[in-house]
């Protein structure tokens, strides 16, 4: 049963693997293939654009985007190549993104454990958790920035990364708050009352059976927090002025669109990379905690 | 206190308890009223009545799980709660209730771990307890790859972790097959001649409350109440074993309990049982 339960999980494995590569050859096939036969001047219904242009200014060519992706990012000396300065971005924002990750997540979970502990707190909280989501990131970053600049204790004085670390936790810690939440609560009746005729208080039943029962939700919560985390710093990062990172070299490199186009789509497939490696660190995590994702048999 | 001195009090004395539920719209529902009920140390008593009759509700009262509205409930002598807190028995419900990430011998091990046993002396009685209901293989296990069965008999090893003198279980073979649940139900009155403790059991069954009891409290419900008290005397609970299922003593036991829920004599079909 074990042998055929393992065999089943490697074919699903690597079912999935194709489909994810097939994927990425649809995407390429999709752009190579409207590039070459749609119109140069794009397609317009009632002077508004409904599908891009296709000269090689607005969609280069992907062969264009990788060969750029090698050559040197400017032509004074020494320049690296694009693709080593976007993994230099990457790591850099990657950084950032983990502070604002942790820090939201450590966040959220106390926010989740006050809710399940008091009811009221659950009642009074959670309509601000939400709310607090739909506070545009754009218009947090001036702010958070300015509040930064007026923190300075002894040696320590508030950097501008700081400010990025912080825009990312306030996207990461409402996912985690949520499923932490969610998990806390998903012991059943029977379990809490068995708690109790052991006459085990809040903190031991909190131990014994509220976190591990709390993984299953809390895994997939730290993952979504962090792809949050990753989008907040990209978003931060443009709008604070830090400088350093993906987020703003893909600013710059799209300002030098006009004369090189190809340049652009290193640091965006950066970016895109740096949310697949984030989920993928947090998915490494989860794998330690394994025994905690079984279910209870139906008996 | 001594262990005499326990011994003289009962297991559970229940003078006129009642309960009664608020529900929606300060509406009452009267779950039980004038329950008088004393176990004896030792003693097996099942709780046996249609759904509704509130066997379950007084478990639940007994255990402290909720409270009496009127009436005094003691369990050796102290109070529901003091008794609870004490940790006096150990209880089991219709789904064991074992947590998933554990393994057998961690689930086992649960009620000791809280209450600050060390480490070698759990694993010591953890031991103990999974000889004793017979999965000495499964040790290792989780949850998920144990059979219905197997899964009650680990939450009745864990009920049983702190050597109670009184063991609680809420219909505990009610979900299992008709084959599994005659096997438990041997191993249980063997494990709890074995332990000494007393029992109050739930069940929806006759033939399950007969052949593990020495007494079948007979319920009814609107609202609940003991309409009579069935003594079966079928010998200790080391002597019970499935040839008990086809005697007379045991058929007669069966008819008892039946014409106590059904409030009169019932005809018999065909054959007569004697």
């Amino acid at each position: 049963m074990t042998m055929t339960r393992g065999a089943d999980r490697t074919k699903s494995r690597a079912s999935a693997v194709l489909w994810g590569v097939l994927g990425i050859v649809v995407l390429a096939v999709l752009w190579e293939g409207y590039k070459a036969v749609g119109p140069v001047a794009g397609v317009e219904l009632f002077g508004t654009s409904i599908l891009p242009k296709t000269d090689d200014r607005s969609m280069p060519h992907l062969v264009d985007m990788l060969t750029r992706a090698i050559e040197p990012v400017n032509t004074s000396a020494g320049s690296p190549p694009v693709w080593v300065a976007v993994i230099g971005a990457a790591l850099n924002s990657l950084g950032v993104a983990a502070v604002g990750w942790a820090v939201g997540s450590v966040v959220g979970f106390l926010i989740a454990l006050l809710m399940q502990r008091l009811h009221v707190a659950e009642r009074a909280v959670l309509p601000w958790l939400i709310l607090s989501q739909t506070v545009p990131l754009i218009a947090l970053a001036p702010v958070i920035v300015a509040w930064g600049g007026k923190i300075q204790i002894g040696a320590f004085s508030w950097d501008r990364w700081m400010s990025v670390a912080v825009i990312a936790s306030y996207l990461a810690f409402f996912p985690v708050a949520v499923g932490a939440l969610r998990g806390l609560q998903s012991p059943d009746a029977i379990h809490v009352e068995l708690m109790r005729t052991y006459n085990a208080g809040w903190f031991r039943t909190l131990l014994k059976l509220r976190l591990p029962a709390s993984v299953p939700y809390l895994l997939p919560a730290l993952r979504l927090g962090a792809a949050s985390a990753i989008v907040g710093t990209v978003v931060a990062e443009v709008s604070t002025g830090y400088k350093g990172g993906i987020g703003r070299m893909i600013i710059e490199f799209a300002q030098s669109g006009t004369s090189d186009p190809a340049k652009a789509y290193a640091p965006i497939a950066g970016a895109v990379v740096l949310g697949l490696v984030s989920a993928a660190i947090v998915a490494l995590i989860g794998l330690s905690l394994k025994r905690f994702n079984r279910q209870e048999a139906a008996s | 206190m001594t262990d005499t001195a326990l011994n003289a009090l009962p297991a559970i004395s229940v003078r006129s308890a009642g309960k009664i539920f608020s529900v929606a719209r300060g509406a009452e529902v009267q779950a039980l009223t004038g329950i008088d009920l004393t176990v004896a140390p030792g003693e097996f008593v099942s709780l046996i009545g249609p759904s509704g009759c509130g066997k379950s509700t007084l478990l639940r009262l007994i255990a402290d799980l909720d409270s009496a509205t009127s009436g005094e409930i003691l369990v050796f002598g102290k109070t529901a709660r003091q008794a609870r807190l004490d940790q006096e028995y150990g209880i089991a419900f219709q789904s064991a209730g074992l947590l998933p990430w554990r393994s057998v011998q961690a689930n086992i091990e649960l009620p000791l771990e809280l209450h600050g046993v060390g480490k070698a002396e759990r694993a010591a009685r953890a031991e103990e307890l999974i000889e004793l209901v017979g999965l000495s293989d499964f040790r290792t296990r989780y949850p998920d790859q144990l059979s219905g069965g197997m899964q009650q008999r680990v939450a009745i090893a864990r009920s049983l972790a702190e050597r109670p003198k009184l063991l609680l279980m809420d219909e505990p073979f009610g979900a299992l097959d008709e084959m599994t649940r005659e096997r438990m139900q041997q191993e249980l009155v063997r494990i709890c001649s074995e332990t000494g403790a007393a029992v109050v059991f739930v069940t929806h069954s006759i033939p399950e409350a007969v052949f593990l009891s020495d007494r079948v409290v007979v319920m009814s419900p609107r609202p609940g109440r003991i309409v009579d008290i069935v003594s079966v005397n079928l010998g200790p609970g080391t002597e019970r074993s499935d040839a008990l299922r086809e005697n007379a003593a045991f058929f007669a036991g069966v008819t008892a309990v039946r014409e106590a829920l059904h409030g009169s004599p019932v005809a018999p079909l065909g054959a007569d049982l004697r």
